[in-house]
C-alpha cells in the first residue's frame, strides 16, 4: 500500500526545502514530493500543523543484546527509538560477548531484521574484547555490516593502537568513534570533579581525563588524515580543542547528548543514581560551553547515549550504581523544548544535527534526506504537543532516566521506517 | 525545644541556632555519664539500630552508650556477620531491619550519600555516623562542644585542620559547622589532598603547616591513611611526617593555650607525636567523653521524649 502524507511542513536541510508539501511513498522509497499529489489507492495521512523531517539517526545507543537482555533487547530498544522519533540507531559493541567479530555483528543484524522496529546499525569494537591490545578484523566487520568502530566505555588507552586504528580505517573509509577518557585520571571517579564532588565527598572524574584523549585523538587523526568522531563531549576544554581542529580542517566530528546539555553537576546533591553517567554531568560553565558549541557548529550531531540499566542495578549506593542514562524516549522533546523553542537553534539546524549530518558522517547515502528515491524514513514532529515525561510508560525495558515528570513542549508524533508506520504503535 | 528535622544527615543544612540547640542539649546530658547510675528513662521503649558497615571503635560504642544511658534498646549490626556477605543489597538489608520497627537507624557506610539514600525509603529517623568522604555530623558536633568547653566560644577562633582533607568527612563536617559558628578555618595538607576548590567553602588553604599554625587556637589533626601513599598523593610517610606531623616544635608556633584535637584513631608517630598526643594541650580523650553527651542530645532531639524532664 502506498502512503501519502499530505499538507505537512517538509523540512529537509540537505536540499534546503522548507515548504508545505505532499510526500508519496511506495515500496519503502520516496516516490514523489510536490505541492499537491492526488493518487488513487494510497493510505493518506494528514500532516497539517506537523513537521516532516528526514528520519532521525541516533549515533550512540546501547541495546544490550546479546548478553544483557534483562536491561534491553534489540526489540525493546528499537521500540523506544521509534517512540522517540528515531528511524535509525547505532548500537555500541559492549555486549556480552563484545561485538568484535562477524558472528556477533551478523547475530545483531539478523535479530534486527526479525524484531526491530527501526534500522539497526552495529558498531564493532576497535580492539578484540575491548581490551585495547589487538585490532579487530576491521575489513571483515565492515563487510558484515558494521558502520563504525569504537571501544566505547573501555576506550583505547594505547596511543599506538589508536593510531593504527585510525590509519587502517582509511582502507575501508569507515569511522572511528572514541569515548574520550584517560582511565588513569578517571579511576574510581563517579561524578564531575569540582566544587560539588568535593562538597559531596564523591570521587571526581576530572575534565582533563576527557581533554587529554580528545587532544591525543585529534593529533593522531591529523597525522593519519583519518576521520574521527568524538562521542558525547562534556567539557569546555574538549570543545575548544575541536574548535581549533576544525579550523585546521582536521576531519573531526563531535556529538552532544541531551543530558550533558540540560543537566548540571549541582543536581548530584540528591545522590540520585539516575544522574550517574559517564562522562559525568559537568559544571554550569561546561554546560554553557556545550550549548555554545552546538550553536557554533563545533558539535555536529545530537546523540542520546541511551544506556539502559534496571531499577535493581540503579537503586543502590551511588558509588555502586552503573553509569548510564536511558535517553531514546526523551531526547527529541528535550532538544525541541530547551533549544528550538527557546530560539537557541533553529528547527532546521536541529534536524540537520539529528538526521542530515549523522547520515553524511556514516555514509548512509539514502538516509538523512527527503528526495525522490531516498529511503522512506521520516520523523513527523508536533511542535505544539505538550508532554510530561513518564518513565513508567517507557517502551525501553529500563527506567533509568532523570527527566521523569519534566514538562516539555514538542514531540515526535509519527515515525516512518522504510515506508512503514512504526510509531504510533 | 523541638527540632525541625526528621534525620541528621549532615551539618550542611543546619542553621547556627539549630547547632546551638544540639550543643546546649548536650550540655545538659553531660552530667549523666558521671553519675553512679548512668541512666535516665527518657527514651525508654525506643528501639535503635546501630548499622555500621565500616569498622569503628569510638563512634559505634559512643552511640550505643548514648542510647543505653537514655534507656533506649539498641541492636548492633555487624556487617561481616550479616547477609550482606551473602550478597544481600543494602536496600534489602535496610528494609528488612525496618520491618522490625526500629525508631532510629544510625548508619556508617563507606559510600558517600548512603544516609540520604536510605532516608528516601525508610520510616525511621536516620542518623549519619559517617558516610564515605561526605559528612560525619556527630563528630563535628562533639568537636564544637569540646572547643566551646575549652575556649568558651567558637566565634573568632583560628582553627587549623591538618591532613587528608580530600578524603575526610570529619574535615567537611567541621568546615561546615565551625564556619557557621564564626571560626576562621585554615586547611593544611599536601596539595594533592587539598584541592583549591575548598576555597569556595570560604576557608583558607595553606600547604605549609609552619606558617598556617601561627596564632592558631585549635589544631585539629586528621588521620593519614597509609594507602594514600600507594596512590601517590604524597611520596612517602617519612616525607609526610617531616612536613605535616604535629611536633612540639611546630606546636610552639600556635597560640599559648591552644588545644590539640584528633577524631581518632591516631597514627602515633605519624601525624601526631606521642608527646603531643599526651600533652596537657591535648583534648583528644575529652572529645571522646563529650561524644556521648552530644549523641544523647541528637537521639533525644530526633526521637522526642519531650514529656520527660531531661535534667532530672
Amino acid at each position: 500500500m502506498r502512503l501519502l502524507i499530505k499538507n505537512g511542513r517538509v523540512i529537509d536541510p540537505a536540499s534546503g526545502i522548507d515548504d508545505t508539501l505532499d510526500i508519496l511513498i511506495d515500496k519503502g522509497k520516496i516516490e514523489d514530493i510536490k505541492a499537491k499529489i492526488n493518487v488513487n489507492k494510497a493510505k493518506v495521512i494528514d500532516a497539517s500543523r506537523l513537521v516532516i523531517a528526514p528520519g532521525f539517526i541516533d549515533m550512540h545507543t546501547h541495546l544490550r543484546e546479546p548478553g544483557q537482555e534483562y536491561k534491553e533487547t534489540i526489540k525493546t530498544g528499537s521500540l523506544a527509538a521509534a517512540k522517540g522519533g528515531f528511524t535509525s540507531i547505532l548500537c555500541m559493541p559492549n555486549t556480552e560477548p563484545v561485538n568484535d567479530n562477524r558472528g556477533v555483528t551478523e547475530y545483531i543484524l539478523s535479530e534486527a531484521r526479525k524484531e526491530a522496529a527501526v534500522n539497526i546499525f552495529p558498531v564493532a569494537s576497535i580492539s578484540k574484547g575491548q581490551r585495547g591490545e589487538e585490532l579487530t578484523d576491521i575489513a571483515d566487520l565492515v563487510d558484515a555490516g558494521t558502520v563504525a568502530f569504537s571501544d566505547d566505555g573501555q576506550p583505547v588507552q594505547n596511543s599506538q593502537l589508536m593510531r593504527r586504528a585510525l590509519e587502517y580505517s582509511k582502507l575501508l573509509n569507515t569511522l572511528i568513534i572514541d569515548h574520550c577518557e584517560d582511565k588513569n585520571l578517571s579511576e574510581g571517579g563517579v561524578m564531575n570533579e569540582g566544587h560539588f564532588s568535593y562538597l559531596l565527598g564523591l570521587k571526581g572524574i576530572p575534565a582533563s581525563s576527557e581533554e587529554i584523549i580528545v587532544a591525543r585523538d585529534i593529533i593522531l587523526a591529523e597525522k593519519a588524515d583519518a576521520r574521527l568522531h568524538l562521542a558525547h563531549l562534556s567539557v569546555k576544554g574538549s570543545l575548544n580543542l575541536v574548535r581549533e581542529a576544525k579550523k585546521k580542517k582536521i576531519k573531526v566530528t563531535a556529538e552532544a547528548t541531551p543530558h550533558h546539555l540540560f543537566l548540571e553537576d549541582s543536581r548530584l546533591q540528591t545522590y540520585d543514581p539516575n544522574l550517574k553517567v559517564n562522562p559525568p554531568l559537568r559544571s554550569r560553565e561546561d554546560v554553557h560551553a556545550l550549548i555554545k558549541a552546538v550553536k557554533e557548529g563545533v558539535v555536529d550531531v545530537f546523540a542520546t547515549d541511551h544506556a539502559p540499566h534496571t531499577p535493581d542495578e540503579k537503586d543502590v549506593e551511588f558509588d555502586e550504581a552503573p553509569f548510564g542514562i536511558n535517553g531514546l524516549e526523551t531526547g527529541v522533546s528535550l532538544i525541541l523544548d530547551k533549544l528550538v523553542n527557546k530560539n537557541i537553534i533553529t528547527l532546521k539546524k536541529f534536524i540537520e544535527m539529528i538526521s542530515t549530518t549523522p547520515a553524511i558522517i556514516l555514509g548512509l547515502e539514502n538516509k538523512g534526506k527527503i528526495c525522490v528515491g531516498a529511503d522512506a524514513d521520516l520523523t513527523i514532529l508536533n511542535l505544539y504537543q505538550e508532554i510530561v515525561v513518564d518513565i513508567t510508560k517507557f517502551k525501553s525495558k529500563s527506567r533509568n532516566n532523570p527527566f521523569h515528570n519534566w514538562k516539555l513542549k514538542g514531540a515526535p508524533s509519527m515515525t516512518i521506517v522504510g515506508g512503514k508506520i512504526v510509531y504510533p504503535f | 525545644m523541638a527540632f525541625r528535622y526528621k534525620h541528621l544527615l549532615g551539618i550542611q543544612p543546619l542553621t547556627p541556632s539549630e547547632i546551638e540547640v544540639i550543643l546546649n542539649t548536650a550540655e545538659s546530658f553531660l552530667e549523666i555519664s558521671t553519675r553512679e547510675v548512668k541512666k535516665v528513662p527518657t527514651l525508654r521503649g525506643k528501639t535503635i539500630i546501630n548499622l555500621f558497615f565500616e569498622p569503628s571503635t569510638r563512634t559505634r560504642s559512643s552511640f550505643e552508650l548514648a542510647a543505653k544511658r537514655l534507656s533506649a534498646d539498641i541492636v548492633n549490626f555487624n556487617r561481616m556477620a550479616s547477609s550482606i556477605v551473602k550478597g544481600e543489597s543494602l536496600k534489602d538489608t535496610v528494609l528488612n531491619l525496618e520491618a522490625m520497627n526500629p525508631d532510629a537507624i544510625i548508619i556508617r557506610h563507606n559510600c558517600a550519600g548512603v544516609p540520604h539514600f536510605i532516608s528516601t525509603f525508610c520510616r525511621s529517623h536516620i542518623i549519619n555516623a559517617g558516610d564515605g568522604a561526605h559528612e560525619h555530623p556527630t563528630q563535628a558536633l562533639l568537636d564544637a562542644f569540646t572547643i566551646k568547653q575549652e575556649k568558651k566560644k567558637i566565634e573568632g577562633l583560628k582553627v587549623v585542620i591538618v591532613g587528608d582533607i580530600l578524603h575526610s568527612r570529619v574535615a567537611r563536617s567541621n568546615i561546615f559547622l565551625l564556619q557557621k559558628m564564626g571560626a576562621k578555618i585554615v586547611l593544611v595538607g599536601p596539595p594533592p589532598l587539598l584541592p583549591l576548590e575548598f576555597k569556595n567553602l570560604g576557608v583558607e588553604i595553606d600547604y605549609n603547616f609552619g606558617s598556617a599554625i601561627k596564632g592558631a587556637d585549635v589544631v585539629m589533626m586528621l588521620r593519614i591513611q597509609m594507602e594514600r601513599q600507594e596512590k601517590n598523593y604524597f611520596p612517602s610517610i617519612r616525607e609526610y611526617r617531616n612536613l605535616y606531623a604535629l611536633t612540639k616544635k611546630r606546636f610552639k608556633q600556635a597560640k599559648k593555650n591552644a588545644i590539640i584535637m584528633h577524631p581518632g584513631p591516631i597514627n602515633r608517630g605519624v601525624e601526631l607525636s606521642t608527646d603531643m598526643a599526651e600533652s596537657a594541650a591535648s583534648v583528644i580523650l575529652k572529645q571522646v567523653e563529650n561524644g556521648i553527651a552530644v549523641r544523647m542530645a541528637v537521639l533525644y532531639l530526633l526521637l522526642g521524649g519531650k514529656e520527660v524532664e531531661i535534667t532530672d
